[in-house]
Formats: C-alpha cells, structure tokens, sequence
C-alpha cells in the first residue's frame, strides 16, 4: 500500500472511528488510514453484554457505519493488522505483517483490555471475559449449555452480563469485593436499588469476597473459591474486574502514560503529532472533583468527546474537551443514566421513592450539581446534564421537593 | 421493500430502502445520512437519533412510550409535535414512502 498517511488511526472502535468521522466534517482532506485488529469494523459494544446475549440484537445488526460510510467519507480500513511498533521522531510506524506507514499525524486509539483474575484456575476452560464480539459469542454459546453462572465483579459489565443470564434462566451469583456494587461509579442509595434489582430477578450475591482459586473438572471449571473458603459451584464463570489501558505501544516509544496515555484536553499526547483518545487515554477532566489530575472514563462519550476534540485540532481550529461525562447501562426492565462524576463525600439527595423502580440521586459538591444519577428517569438524566453542566446551584430540601420545579435552577 | 424519504439539513432529499424491522435510525446509520447520531446505538438513552416525522405518517406509528416521551424533552434542536426518536420507530411495509427531517442539531 502507498506508504504515507496524513492521518493514521491505531485501533478501530468508537475513538478511532469519530475522530476519521469529525476530522472529515471539519474538512480535512488529507488521506486517513484507520488500522484495526478484529475483522469487524468499528461496531457498537453495549450490545455484546446484553441484547447479543438476550437475542435482541445480532452481529449483523452492531456496526456503527456501514460501508458506503467508508467509502464515501474516503477513510481506508486496514483490519485484521494490529500497528505493531512506533517512532514518533520518524513519524512512521510499523504493522504486525512487518509493512511500515508514514504519518502526518497519528491517533492511539487502542482501548484497553480486559484485566486477568490473578488466581490459580483462571485459564479453565469456560472462564470467559466480555470485551469484544468473539468475547460475547463465545459466552453466548457457552450460556447455552450452562446452568449455574458464577460472575466475578460487581461493575457495570458483571451485572449486565449477570442479567442477561437470569434473563436465559441461569442460575447466577455474583461476587464482588467490595462491600456493594458499582461502588466506583455510583452513591450507596443507587447501589443498594441495583441489588435488590438483581436479588428480585433470582441473582445472588457474595460482598467483600476476594476470589482465591477457581477449580476443574477435566480442564473445565466447576467451583469459585473465596478467600473465606467457601465454595460456589457452577459451570460457567464470567470474569468483569475492570480493564487495563492498552499503553503498550505508546510506552515502547517513551510517550508519557501513566495509568493511560496522558493527554491534553485536545488529545495531544507528550509526542509531536501524536494523539490519543478512548479508553486508552487519560486527560484532566473538567468535571472531576479534582480537574487537574488526568483520569480515563471508559464510556462511550467520552471516547466520542475526546476524538472530536482531537479533530478540531487536526484542522486548526482547536476545541478542547468540555463535555459533561455520562453513560449508561440497562438491566432489566430498569435504565440507569449517570451524568457528572461523584466524590465520595459530596452531599447526597434522593428524589423519588427507589421502590417506585424510577428516581433520581443527586451529588452536590460545594452546593453545586455534581452529578446526578437516574433510574428509569432519563427526562431527569437528561435535565441533569445540563445542571452539570451549568453547575447548578441547588439546595437537599429542593432536590427531595418532588413538587418543585428542577428546570428553575438553570435559571 | 419500504422506503424513507430523508430530508437532510440541506434540503435535499435522499431515498432509502430498509426492510421491515430495521429501524428509521438503523437505516439512516447505515446508508450515511447525515445529522442523526444514535450515540448509544438505539438503546432509548440519548436523544440524538431526534427526527420530525411527516404528518400524514404519524398515526402509522407506534406510539412515544414514557421513555421517549421523556428523552424527547432533551432534545437539543426544537421539540415539536412530530418529534420522534428514531431508534423506536421500525419500519413496516405500511410506512412505505415515509418521510422523515433530519433536525438542525443533536448536540
């Protein structure tokens, strides 16, 4: 292949592909090559922890773009090849076929992988993690045949996953180390409305559990053991213990990481005309409680927000990140929304009753919206962006009034 | 096959052919209409797949749950009564030829 491209893209998922999209919005014209490792293109990921999982969705159903997309925007997809090494002071890099491109400017967009359960039995077979299609076929295909589902973490994708196979009528427990659920990610008021979720739907749970060891029969699990000692049998396990930022090749070429390669609110990373955006990225986010300090949001959004930003910069028009962060996640009937990013000691409100299935937490920081967390309410996820956004000046006694007016405090 | 007329931010029309099920949303991503971004993939979360639906169409269509009702209100162009959120509307031979605007802004 021509051997020079004015934008080349490592890592074909939402960062990659938004960056190619916006950068051609925005006008610029030079060739763009985006290199990706699975044989898909860039496809949408929610589905594979749950409606790939449920038979709501399918495989051919989950790319973001279609084809015409490709051709007609001109952005070339090399997939199947993995950027395999980098010199940033050569501008050139090499693919795992031992090929090499030229770069104008080049975009990591790498994501990150699935973080390996560091105990004896973690290599038996039916021990599965969900981070890609073949991940969540492979699951799907094992669900069938499974009766009792053993998932190892308490985060969004463990309990995604977790109703999903409730849903297949597996039985399912989860084990969490901590004391409660998405405790990362949402205040204990939200947690404890999630367990009681999952309880009512038949899953069970194990709080403040290391797992010490999984255990075999003929190369195939059958048992998670906990630190305590105590035993769960099951035929299928389904590891969710967060994921590691795929840094790797930005690191070999001695491009700043740390915990994600380190950027700035356009993407830039510590090497000349490289960038960097997804989940492989940290940069300082305005809407965390500490603003300096470069953090990675594995979402969708910020992904999205971070790979525009980046664009705006390829044609001179540079427009940092300042987007409120927000994402979500369906579990059965129920649509949680996050919108901000909570501290562990801002003030919370609850507006609504959590046994109605539908209300809303807020988090004040300083007597101002933080963030603002929303079962089954997305009008209030929605408003709360915006409250985010504004950072809203707002009082607990308003907040729990059900009867005043929320839209007041944009005022 | 049904077809969806888009009319884009421009003014021109584009003209769509998309089988039964797939959704008003699904068919836009896929054919590469501009100005309908689906940022969470038809999932009811985001209220950026926002379109204006002709109104001789209207009444065909599966009525706004309260989960669309809701987003409806974020939406970051002008809501007005034909407003709809794309990725709940599949598409059915009964709606052959419909015609749907794409909105002036998602975000």
């Amino acid at each position: 292949m021509n051997a020079r491209a004015a934008l080349l893209i490592a890592g074909a998922s939402y960062a990659g592909l938004q960056l190619a999209a916006s950068a051609r919005n925005l006008g610029f014209e030079g060739r763009i090559v985006m290199v990706g490792d699975e044989a898909l293109p860039p496809y949408q990921r929610p589905p594979l922890s749950k409606g790939l999982l449920t038979g709501k969705s399918t495989v051919e159903s989950l790319p973001v773009k279609s084809e015409a997309f490709y051709s007609e925007s001109g952005i070339e997809l090399l997939l199947g090849r993995r950027v395999a090494a980098l010199a940033p002071e050569r501008q050139q890099v090499t693919l795992d076929d031992g090929s090499s491109l030229e770069y104008d400017w080049l975009a990591l967009t790498t994501g990150a992988r699935c973080r390996p359960l560091p105990v004896p039995g973690a290599g038996l077979a039916g021990v599965l993690e969900v981070r890609t299609v073949d991940d969540a076929l492979r699951l799907d295909a094992a669900a069938g045949g499974a009766h009792r589902a053993c998932i190892i973490g308490g985060g969004f994708i463990g309990l995604e996953v977790a109703a999903a196979l409730a849903g297949r009528g597996l039985d399912v427990t989860v084990v969490e180390a901590l004391p409660r659920l998405l405790a990362r990610a949402v205040t204990p008021q939200m947690s404890a409305f999630v367990e009681d979720l999952h309880r009512r739907n038949g899953v069970g749970f194990a709080f403040g559990q290391a797992v010490s060891a999984l255990h075999g029969d003929n190369g195939k699990v059958c048992a998670v053991e906990l630190a305590s000692g105590e035993r769960i049998d099951c035929d299928l396990v389904v590891v969710g213990i967060g994921v590691i930022p795929n840094t790797g090749l930005a690191e070999a070429a001695g491009i700043a990481c740390a915990n994600g390669i380190l950027t700035d609110g356009l993407g830039q990373t510590s090497a000349p005309r490289v960038l960097a955006a997804g989940d492989c990225a940290a940069f300082p986010n305005p809407y965390a409680p500490d603003p300096a300090r470069p953090i990675r949001l594995e979402s969708i959004q910020a992904a999205n927000d971070l790979a525009r930003a980046a664009a705006s910069l390829l044609v001179g028009a540079p427009q940092p990140y300042a987007s409120v962060p927000w994402f979500w996640s369906d579990q059965y009937d129920a649509k949680l929304q996050m919108a901000g990013l909570m501290a562990a000691d801002d003030e919370v409100v609850v507006r609504g009753d959590p046994a109605s299935g539908r209300f809303t937490v807020f988090c004040l920081r300083n007597g101002r919206m933080a963030a603002v967390h929303t079962a089954s309410r997305p009008a209030e996820h929605m408003l709360g962006r915006k409250l985010v956004a504004a950072g809203a000046s707002a009082t607990a006694a308003q907040l729990a009034d059900e009867s005043f007016d929320l839209k007041s405090l944009l005022a | 096959m049904p077809t969806i007329n888009y009319i884009l931010k421009d003014g021109s029309t584009r003209a769509v052919d998309a089988p039964a099920g797939l959704s008003v949303m699904e068919a836009a991503i896929r054919a590469n209409i501009r100005g309908i971004d689906a940022e969470c993939g038809g999932c009811c979360s985001c209220a950026t797949c926002h379109v204006y639906v002709d109104e001789a169409f209207l009444d065909r269509l599966p009525p706004a749950d309260d989960m669309e009702q809701e987003l409806l209100e974020g939406v970051a162009a002008e809501r007005r009564p034909t407003s709809r959120l794309s990725c709940q509307l599949p598409m059915s031979a009964e709606l052959d030829g419909i015609i749907i605007t794409v909105p002036a802004t998602q975000a």
